[in-house]
């Protein structure tokens, strides 16, 4: 699992090294993936022992997942699929507009005024 | 897209898969779903049917914009924060009522919540998908 | 006395908002500020001529022992008067000078803002506070040099007053820390009372060094003295305010008010001594060089400073009686110069020499100031300037035997300073007058009354020295540190000091003859000005610039994997001297064992899927496997305990695909931008980075656990929350509020995408 973590780890940042935009958005979610596993992971996994109550008892008395990075990652989730909702319109758009996936390029169009 | 397998099978599926995803937000409180899930699980339902039909007929089908869902979700959120202030109670504790209901079981203002967050999800995801395959 | 202190920034404060009014008639108005200020200060004359201070003291930040404490005695009382009496005939005069400036409430509300400042300056006990005034007088002298601000001179000027006079603030707040450091007070009288000696301290050195940089900063010494000239740039009432009375004299304040503190020991002196004799020749020299007016007395002004530095250096009791005097004898003429000055120009149109003369014939009254301004100046009697003369002669000769050497350099500075007080205050009236200066205006009232009215006042003083003998006193005491029983007096008899006055007078007059200062020796004196330290500043500060400039094009080059680059690199090599530096790599191999054979596959899996959507050409193939990925994850979600992530991932990533696949259509094909070298690179350092974090998992793993949060949560989730679902108790309801901040970030997301979808974006910003 470390060692999978670990791997989403590099892959992501290797994606956001690329120049292509399309690259970055999906460098970014491999990182969103590894932190959501790096999250679950330091909370100590357990099988088969979800965190809920049994319907008959009001106490959970067994071991048990913890269930606090289990709501962190929940909400981390949902907000990334926003976040990656509105990165991949802003390269389309962005790309629609300068016609070009290549960030080095897209650097030059505010570059009008400065020396380089 | 057009197979009419898929078109005939989403008709039904629709309101089924709606109907889940109701079930799964009521029952989030005691077994796994919630607001969150129940919501996704809505909002692909109905991008099932616009990949199936097309989407002017989903859109027939909600009848409004999927927008206003997310003001509207989050005012249910939002209420239910507010409804302990007139209780004299600190904000967003929970409020039940005693007996259960029918059907749905234990009614509070969690339940409240959930449904908000349930569809500030269903009005997000819808907005982002429609407004994509529309300008596409 | 805290209101009467801060009056200037109230002024300044509802200027902001009312100016528009005080911009006609009504901005003589303002000068009642100053002059119910002065009239206020004048009331405590009478007591602390008698010997006695006051002390006003109201809590600002007791915890950190920084209160307002104002102390009132014979040096702050004449440098309040100064301020304010100065303050009010620039006020006046103002409001003549510039009248219908378009910006005349701003100048009132700068100009009341220094003043406050000043005043906070002179009469803060508090170092602390001493120092925050110090840096607001720097800041409001900045806004007044700079006031003419669509002159790139004028802002380069101000700017050049401000890194300097800004400098040495830095230097005084170093000072404050140390003498509170040393004395463990940050109150001026209790330093004089503790009697810590701060001579014995090991950091008397650096404090002395720290107070110099100060004080010869804002006094404009040799060499921080170049901002001075440059400053002249303001307009007159500014000079004349800030350059002659006032912010210069700051600088001597301090030296004069640490003198007892501090003085008395040969670094002090001798430092003081060669400093302020070297100002006061160099600064003489220049002035009888130049042609412009306010350049004349401004290199005057300087060598004034450099005197007053010198006598408050050699510290014996008649050298600083001199100085207590001479501070006053100078804030008197040279601001009646000044403005002077000011008027000529204003009427006159030009401050060249080399074009002014005969003006007496239009300016009479101001003729008459000119001259007595002068006089006061050269050191003649009757007027207060002889007596003040005199003293320092008598300074200079008092200090036994060997120190002739002084008295040479005083009596070449006076000389030369009385040419060049001729040259600003008698010339421009003398001779014939011009052509181009026929239409000539008498000046009004407001502009010729001020400077008369110092002049004459210096005059007065002069005959009648016992007005201000007490006073003096006073003042004498606060510099002596002990009671002063000084005498003040127009005659002193035949002696040597006369003799000494006399030469002065004769060297100096004929000097004034001789010299005809004109344009071509300007230029000969100003090839030299390559190796003053104003060159070596303005070199600094390209330089500066430049550097800045590289710095920033390094970093900040808008390139976002140049800056991922950086900072993982930097993590990178963190993690790796942590893990370097002692980390064991110890693997419960027992806690391996739970990884079944479904794992196993889905870790494969997941991993191939990477891999894939790394080296895939294809954009479809690329979102495919990431959907794959996610999937695998979902399932691990699963077999991990945890229903509701493993749901919610799985719609997420259905979703997620859904829009890849929705957008990817108009998206650019996948192209292989970088080189290989690059890609190498980046994966090597990818690659380190994902081990490294690999590493410090396992690492953590091995510590404990906490599980108070989650045991809290677990326990109470149905008793108070009544539910059975954790994760989903936590979310709705303990956790709530974060929750509800979530649901709105999805909407503003959502409203972000509607938004950017809908606008139209149609030029394309490449093409040009």
């Amino acid at each position: 699992m470390a060692i999978m973590i670990g791997v989403l780890y590099a892959a992501g940042i290797y994606m956001i090294l690329r120049r292509s935009m399309v690259k970055l958005i999906i460098g970014l979610t491999f990182l969103g993936n590894g932190a959501n596993l790096l999250i679950f992971l330091l909370g100590r996994i357990t099988k088969g022992k979800p965190p809920i109550i049994p319907s008959d008892a009001s106490l959970l008395s067994d071991v048990y997942a913890d269930p606090v990075p289990q709501a962190l990652i929940l909400t981390a989730i949902v907000i990334s699929f926003g976040l990656q909702a509105f990165a991949i319109i802003l390269v389309k758009k962005a790309y629609e507009v300068v016609k070009t996936d290549d960030m080095d390029q897209m650097n030059n169009t505010d570059r009008d005024d400065h020396e380089g | 897209m057009k197979s009419i397998i898929l078109k005939t099978g989403s008709d039904y599926l629709l309101p089924l898969l709606i109907m889940f995803s109701i079930f799964i937000l009521l029952r989030g409180h005691y077994l796994p779903g919630g607001g969150f899930v129940g919501g996704l699980i809505a909002s692909i339902a109905f991008v099932l049917h616009f990949f199936a039909n097309s989407l002017e007929n989903t859109k027939n089908i909600i009848r409004i914009h999927p927008g206003l869902l997310i003001p509207v979700g989050l005012v249910f959120a939002l209420f239910s924060a507010i409804i302990p202030l007139f209780l004299d109670q600190a904000v967003m504790t929970a409020q039940w009522m005693h007996e259960p209901l029918p059907v749905i079981g234990m009614v509070g203002t969690a339940l409240l919540f959930d449904i908000g967050v349930y569809l500030v999800v269903l009005g997000v995801t819808l907005t982002i998908i429609f407004t994509i395959s529309e300008t596409m | 006395m805290l209101i009467a202190v801060l009056s200037g920034f109230i002024l300044a404060f509802i200027m902001a908002f009312t100016g528009r009014w005080f911009k006609g008639k009504l901005s003589l108005l303002l000068s009642s500020v100053p002059v119910l200020l002065f009239l206020y200060f004048l009331q405590y004359s009478s007591t602390v001529a008698q010997g006695e201070t006051l002390l006003f003291s109201y809590t600002w930040v007791p915890s950190m022992d920084i209160d307002f404490v104002f102390y009132l005695d014979g040096l702050s009382l004449l440098f309040s008067l100064l301020i304010t009496g100065i303050g009010s005939l620039v006020f006046i005069y103002t409001a003549a000078y510039m009248k219908n400036h378009e910006y005349l409430d701003r100048f009132f509300a700068y100009l009341g803002m220094f003043m406050a400042s000043m005043l906070g300056v002179v009469l803060s006990d508090n170092v602390v506070t001493l120092f925050i005034f110090w840096e607001l007088t720097s800041i409001s002298s900045f806004f007044l040099i700079g006031f003419k601000n669509e002159s790139a001179e004028s802002r380069k000027s101000a700017l050049q007053a401000l890194v300097i006079t800004g400098l040495g603030g830095l230097f005084l707040l170093g000072a404050a820390a140390l003498l509170g450091q040393i004395t463990q007070s940050y109150s001026i009288q209790e330093m004089l009372q503790s009697g810590i000696s701060i001579e014995s301290s090991p950091l008397y050195g650096i404090v002395l060094l720290l107070i110099f940089v100060a004080a010869f900063t804002k006094s404009a010494q040799f060499p921080f003295h170049f901002w001075l000239p440059g400053a002249m740039t303001a307009p007159t009432p500014v000079s004349t305010y800030l350059h002659s009375a006032t912010m210069v004299k700051a600088g001597i304040y301090l030296l004069a008010r640490m003198s007892p503190l501090l003085g008395g020991q040969p670094a002090w002196s001798l430092t003081l001594m060669i400093f302020g004799g070297i100002t006061m020749l160099y600064a003489a020299f220049h002035a009888i060089y130049r042609t412009d007016l306010k350049a004349i007395l401004a290199y005057s002004t300087v060598s004034a400073l450099g005197i007053l530095v010198f006598l408050i250096g050699m510290g014996t009791e008649k050298s600083l009686l001199a100085a207590s005097l001479f501070i006053l004898v100078h804030a008197l003429y040279k601001a009646s110069l000044f403005l002077v000055a000011g008027t000529i120009d204003h009427e006159a149109g030009t401050r060249n020499l080399d074009q002014l003369g005969g003006l007496r014939k239009v300016l009479m009254p101001l003729a008459i100031a000119g001259l007595l301004a002068a006089i006061s100046n050269a050191g003649i009697p009757p007027t207060i300037g002889f007596v003040g003369k005199d003293l320092i002669y008598e300074a200079t000769l008092g200090t036994d035997s060997t120190l002739w050497l002084f008295t040479l350099v005083a009596l070449i500075t006076n000389i030369l300073l009385l040419a060049a007080g001729f040259l600003a205050g008698i010339k421009p009236f003398t001779g014939p007058m011009p052509d181009a200066l026929k239409d000539t205006h008498a000046a009004p009232v407001l502009m010729w009354l001020p400077p008369l009215l110092l002049a004459v006042l210096g005059l007065a003083l002069g005959l009648y020295p016992a007005m201000i003998e007490g006073f003096t006193r006073a003042v004498h005491s606060s510099l002596l540190g002990s009671t002063s029983t000084a005498h003040l007096a127009l005659w002193h008899g035949f002696n040597l000091v006369l003799l000494l006055s006399l030469v002065t007078l004769a060297l100096g007059v004929t000097l004034y003859m001789v010299i005809r200062p004109s344009a071509e020796r300007l230029a000969k004196v100003e090839r030299f000005e390559k190796f003053s330290p104003k060159f070596i500043l303005n070199g600094l500060g390209a330089a500066g610039t430049f550097f800045a400039r590289a710095i920033t094009s390094l970093l900040q080059n808008g390139y976002l994997r140049y800056y991922v680059f950086t900072i993982i690199s930097f993590l990178t090599l963190l993690m790796a001297y942590k893990i370097i530096s002692g980390v064991n790599l110890y693997i419960d191999y027992s806690r391996l064992s739970i990884l079944s054979a479904k794992e196993i596959i889905i870790f494969s899996i997941m991993l191939a899927s990477i891999l894939f959507a790394i080296f895939t050409n294809s954009r479809l193939a690329a979102v495919a496997s990431m959907g794959i990925m996610g999937y695998s994850i979902c399932l691990l979600f699963v077999f991990f305990s945890a229903p509701d992530l493993a749901m919610t991932q799985f719609a997420i990533d259905t979703l997620t695909v859904i829009l890849f696949v929705l957008v990817l259509y108009h998206l650019p094909k996948y192209l292989v931008l970088s080189e290989t070298g690059i890609r190498l690179r980046d994966a090597a350092l990818s690659i380190t980075f994902g081990l490294f974090m690999t590493i410090t998992i396992i690492e953590v793993l091995n510590e404990p656990v906490d599980k108070i949060t989650s045991a809290y949560y677990a326990e109470n989730a149905y008793k108070l929350a009544k539910g059975k679902n954790i994760v989903n108790v936590i979310l709705v309801d303990f956790r709530g509020i974060d929750t509800m901040i979530e649901i709105t970030v999805l909407a503003i997301s959502a409203v972000g995408v509607f938004g950017l979808l809908k606008s139209k974006v149609n030029e394309n910003p490449l093409k040009e």
